[in-house]
Parts: structure tokens; C-alpha cells; sequence
């Protein structure tokens, strides 16, 4: 059933370089300040520096651009399901107006991509989320392809690693649509770990709603970037909802290690590693299944 | 609402009251009124098909929160014999806000899980308002593995407005235990029938509404947010529930159009709060029904078929593809 989903269409496709642009930068302002600490970083060596603050270690959110390039072995990543393309089921007011500002703004087709890749010579299936696209949320298309990458991680024995800022959840404007996919991903990534396969979810900040309570919480392991906003309720629900002020720290990366949610926290510099050596620890395991 | 009535309610309750008056009149003063009330009963008649009939979104959301609906326990008492409850998530503590245990379903061994509001305010402080802990879907979790180990079906009574954004909720992975609910219960290999009987608010009533069939309450709600926070949210402005209510598509018979629910389950006119035993046999009548066809069904094809469900379901265009996707 899942070869058929694949068998009419071509394997894999080139990038579209339209459909993942580096970040322009608009603003003549050579310097950044950081939102933490308050820093003037000037912005080249922010770049340099994977766009996290030298003096206070603030991961600044980055493009899905960015992230490939300082994540997958260069030129490696081949954009799969690049024809899905978002509908209005519920007729939501505004909504197609909200996905062609998202599309403008950010240059893509939806929150998320997905394609094959490498990292340090390890090949797998990678998603990675963009926030500037609606809350990173997830509706039908994020939903379809996620499912479609574990499936096809499935045909191909790959592990697969998911970058997650799905700070938005499931996205309100595709109503009970948006909800199922909660129910469709979580599924896709069980048939993909009933075949003996790896998943990485990356939580990026933020990580917040029905993208964390379905496929994004539920990898065999779980890194998260230093400070990355994490939970299921966001914050001000929270605050709302009990009335009470939120102890320091509340559902960042650091807060969810601590409670034992998530397995490790890795520094932007050092996720390529990371990741490329869960990889290739993986790539054969010692114990005979027999 | 004023003593359980709500305002469109008004000129029918007043109604009520005139024939009522009459018909008192009638007994005690000995006079033949029947042919002033048979009139007038005719157009109350008319009246409560033209209110119950064309409710908004939103008065279907107020319908699903009536005080006096039916809760899980209420629908349990009614439908269910033999029911012992079992409690705890054997990691932190029991969560009232969700109960569970074993039954008999027209003789059947069955298990039976869902939320518990209160019915009064006592009970609803106990309960938190029926708005689960994640040592509530935990609980829930595995007494649905225990069904699946003694090979009984498992019915999932669902009546939820969220799971609870509280500090301690996150502190223990709410969002994890949902998503492990999903996860896990999807693969069962026992028949599952879940039934939204008031309000299905988002992950936190779709972690335990995972089946091969969902039923929906007539007036009950199923959505992917409440519609206040999704007012509060597109307009910052909460009071326009009943326009996000609207927009959200939420209703039994917009679900039943997407795909997302199979049956809907008819209601006593005017709500299930109206009369508990009309609508708790409504509902016996549906699990029955469908109770039946799942127990036919082997373990393997029950879980593909409820996987290939959840499979279909969004919706999107295809792009033609593009010169560089067809080479």
C-alpha cells in the first residue's frame, strides 16, 4: 500500500532553490541585539557563531536554510513531497490570506520540509520545521508529509531525524483536520518503530501543543537546543489557566531534562556531530536478532 | 442560563408554563379547556422543533456543557452492568479526572474509560473539572493494554474541555502521556468504539479517542481547540466564542462530513440533560449495533482497517509537478 503512494512519481527531486531560501536580510542594520541578554553581536559573526548570542549562548531561531546548511552534508538533501499544497476544508476565515503572508514571508510552501539527506555520511529522512510559517503549526500538509516520511524511511530502512519549532501545534485554521494529523503522525511513527528503526526528534524552540503531544515527543531519542521552549499547554495557557506564577525556567529544554522529558540538550555547533554519531552508532546493531 | 434554561429556551418555557396553567385550571375549576390547549400545545410543538432544530454552533457548545448532561459515570450506570472501578497510573497517583474499569456490555466483558466531571461543585473540585492529569491518560492507558491482554473490547466515553494546562501537568510530560495514548491505542488488537457523549477539546480528548468507530452525540463538540482560547487567540478577544465556534466546523454533522466521526448518535430533542434514559438508550442502541459488526472482525484487519482510517484523513491540492520533480 505505502510503495503504490510512491511508485508514480520519481524517487526524489532536486531542491527548489526558491522553495528554501537563506533568510534576506532587509534591515542595512549591521548589528543584532540579543533578546536574552541584550548584546550587540554584529551580525557577521553571528553568523559564524550558528546565530547563537557569544556572551550569553541564546539560540536565535534559524531558517530552514540555515539549518540544513549547518546540520546535513553539503548538497546531500533531496526535497521529497514538494506538491502538497495547503487547502481551506473549513473555509476559515482568513486563512488563505494568513498562508500566502506565511509563504512571502519565509519563501516556502508550508512549515515544514522534508526530503533524504546525509549527515557525516549517514543517510536518513529529515524534516525540518520553519516558526515564521504560521507558528511552525501543523495542518494537513505538515501532517501528510511527516507520515510520508516515515513511510518511505520505512520502504528504505532509514532512520529518520525531525527538527520540530511547531511552537503553533495543530494548526486551528484546518479545525478537526489539523487534529487527526496528531493521530496520522503518531501512527506513522510507530509502524516506523515496529520496523526496527531510529527516529531523532530534535525539539527546537519552540516545541509547544499537539506537534509535542504526537510525533515530536515520541522519538526513541529526544535532543533538544539549550533554552528551547518545551511543553504541551504554552506558558501564558498556563499562567491563565492556575493563576499562579510559573517557577524560572518553566518548560525550557533545561526544565524539560530535568523532569526527564527529553534525553539531552546539544548546542547548535555541536548538533551535527551529535546527530552524525546517533547515526552511525545505529547503522548496525551488535545483538542478533535471531 | 437561568435554572438550567437557556435564553433561546425562553418563549418555550413560557409556553410550557401557560399550558400547564390551563391545564391546572382545567382539574381545579372543572372547565373544558382542551380545545385552548391542544392549540396551544401545537404551536409549542412547532416552537421546539424550530428552536432545536436550528441551533448555532455555539448553542450546540452550551447544549454539550450543560451542568445537568449526563456525565461518563451517569452513561456508565445507565448503559453498563457490573462495573468495578479500578484506579491509579501505578507511577504517581490516581486522577479522578478520568475513570475506568470493567463491565459487561449485554453480557460482554468490556472495558470502559473517560473523563469525569463533577456533578456538583464538591465533585467538580475533586474531579478538577474533569480536565485530566497526565497520570489520568496514564491510568487510562494501561487499563485499555489490560483489555487488550484479556481480549476485551474497550468503549471510551469521552467528555473533556482539554487536558489540564497546569504547572505539575507539564512538570509530569502531559504532552507525552497524550501522545503515548494516541500512539499506543491505535494498535490494540480489541475493538475500540469511542464516543464524544459532550465535549471533545483537542489532544486532550483525542488521546483516548483512538477506534475503529467514533460515535458523536448529537449536540455534543469535537474540535481541535475550544472556542474561546481560538477567539482569544485570531481576535484577542474571547467573547467572540461563538463566531471561532462557527468558523471551527465543530458540530456532529460537520464532523460526520469531514470523516472524522462515523454515526451520530440522536440526542432527546432539546438535549441529552432532558432526559438521561432516552439518550443513554440512544447510545446503548449505537454500541450494540456497532459493537456487534467490530466483534467480527479479526485482531489483524481491526488494526490495519482503523489504521488505513486515520491514514485518509486531511486535505490538500496536488501541484502539478514541476519540470524539475519529472526528470
Amino acid at each position: 500500500m505505502f510503495k503504490d503512494l510512491f511508485r508514480a512519481k520519481p524517487k526524489y527531486v532536486t531542491v527548489r532553490p526558491q522553495a528554501v531560501p537563506v533568510k534576506q536580510d532587509t534591515s542595512v542594520a549591521l548589528w543584532q541585539k540579543c533578546p536574552h541578554c541584550s548584546n550587540l553581536i554584529y551580525k557577521k559573526d553571528l553568523e559564524t557563531n550558528y546565530y547563537v548570542c557569544e556572551k550569553c549562548g541564546f539560540h536565535f531561531r534559524i531558517s530552514i536554510a540555515e539549518r540544513l546548511h549547518i546540520t546535513v552534508d553539503e548538497g546531500s538533501f533531496e526535497e521529497l513531497d514538494t506538491h502538497l499544497e495547503s487547502d481551506n476544508p473549513l473555509g476559515f476565515p482568513g486563512y488563505p490570506e494568513k498562508l500566502a503572508q506565511a509563504q512571502e514571508k519565509t519563501g516556502l510552501d508550508e512549515a515544514m520540509i522534508v526530503g533524504r539527506a546525509a549527515i557525516h555520511g549517514n543517510p536518513c529522512m529529515l524534516a525540518v520545521t520553519d516558526f515564521d510559517f504560521m507558528a511552525g503549526s501543523m495542518g494537513s500538509v505538515v501532517g501528510e508529509r511527516v507520515t510520508r516520511t516515515f513511510e518511505l524511511a520505512i520502504e528504505q530502512e532509514l532512520p529518520v531525524v525531525i527538527f520540530s519549532a511547531g511552537g503553533g501545534g495543530a494548526r486551528m485554521q484546518e479545525g478537526i483536520l489539523s487534529l487527526m494529523q496528531m493521530a496520522k503522525t503518531s501512527q506513522a511513527v510507530e509502524r516506523h518503530n515496529r520496523a526496527g528503526l531510529l527516529y531523532v526528534s530534535v525539539l527546537t524552540n519552540p516545541t509547544l501543543g499537539g506537534v509535542y503531544a504526537s510525533f515530536a515527543s515520541l522519538g526513541d531519542i529526544l535532543l533538544a537546543e539549550p533554552g528551547a521552549l518545551i511543553g504541551f499547554a504554552g506558558p501564558r495557557i498556563v499562567e491563565e489557566a492556575t493563576k499562579q506564577s510559573l517557577p524560572k525556567g518553566f518548560q525550557s529544554a533545561e526544565f524539560a531534562m530535568e523532569h526527564g522529558m527529553i534525553d539531552k540538550i546539544v548546542q547548535r555547533k555541536d548538533m551535527r556531530q551529535v546527530l552524525g554519531k546517533i547515526l552511525s552508532l545505529h547503522r548496525k546493531g551488535l545483538v542478533s536478532s535471531a | 442560563m437561568r435554572n438550567g434554561l437557556f435564553e433561546w429556551e425562553k418563549p418555550l418555557y413560557e409556553l410550557e408554563l401557560r399550558i400547564a396553567e390551563l391545564q391546572k385550571f382545567t382539574t381545579e375549576e372543572d372547565m373544558d379547556l382542551s380545545r385552548e390547549i391542544a392549540t396551544l400545545e401545537k404551536k409549542a410543538e412547532s416552537l421546539r422543533r424550530e428552536i432545536y432544530r436550528n441551533l448555532t454552533a455555539w448553542q450546540q457548545v452550551l447544549l454539550a456543557r450543560h451542568p445537568k448532561r449526563p456525565t461518563t459515570l451517569d452513561y456508565i450506570e445507565m448503559i453498563f452492568d457490573d462495573f468495578i472501578e479500578f484506579h491509579g497510573d501505578r507511577y504517581y497517583r490516581d486522577d479522578p479526572a478520568i475513570v475506568g474499569g470493567i463491565a459487561t456490555f449485554d453480557g460482554i466483558p468490556v472495558t470502559v474509560i473517560g473523563p469525569q466531571k463533577g456533578r456538583d461543585t464538591k465533585e467538580n473540585i475533586r474531579r478538577n473539572f474533569g480536565l485530566p492529569h497526565p497520570e489520568g491518560y496514564r491510568k487510562a492507558m494501561r487499563l485499555m493494554e489490560q483489555a487488550d491482554k484479556f481480549r476485551r473490547p474497550i468503549i471510551s466515553l469521552i467528555d473533556v474541555v482539554g487536558a489540564y494546562p497546569g504547572i505539575e501537568a507539564e512538570e509530569r510530560g502531559q504532552g507525552n502521556a497524550i501522545a503515548e495514548c494516541i500512539r499506543r491505542m491505535s494498535f490494540l488488537r480489541v475493538p475500540i468504539i469511542c464516543v464524544i457523549t459532550g465535549e471533545g477539546g483537542s489532544g486532550g480528548a483525542l488521546a483516548i479517542g483512538i477506534g475503529d468507530r467514533i460515535l458523536m452525540m448529537e449536540h455534543a463538540w469535537y474540535s481541535v481547540i475550544s472556542p474561546e482560547m481560538c477567539a482569544q487567540i485570531l481576535w484577542k478577544d474571547s467573547s467572540k466564542a461563538p463566531e471561532a465556534a462557527e468558523a471551527l466546523k465543530l458540530t456532529a454533522q460537520d464532523l460526520l462530513k469531514f470523516g472524522a466521526i462515523d454515526a451520530i448518535v440522536p440526542e432527546p430533542l432539546g438535549g441529552a440533560h432532558k432526559n438521561h434514559e432516552e439518550a443513554a438508550a440512544n447510545l446503548k442502541k449505537a454500541l450494540q449495533d456497532n459493537l456487534q459488526l467490530l466483534l467480527e472482525i479479526p485482531a489483524d484487519e481491526l488494526v490495519e482497517q482503523r489504521l488505513a482510517r486515520f491514514r485518509r484523513l486531511g486535505k490538500w491540492r496536488e501541484r502539478a509537478a514541476a519540470v524539475s520533480e519529472s526528470k
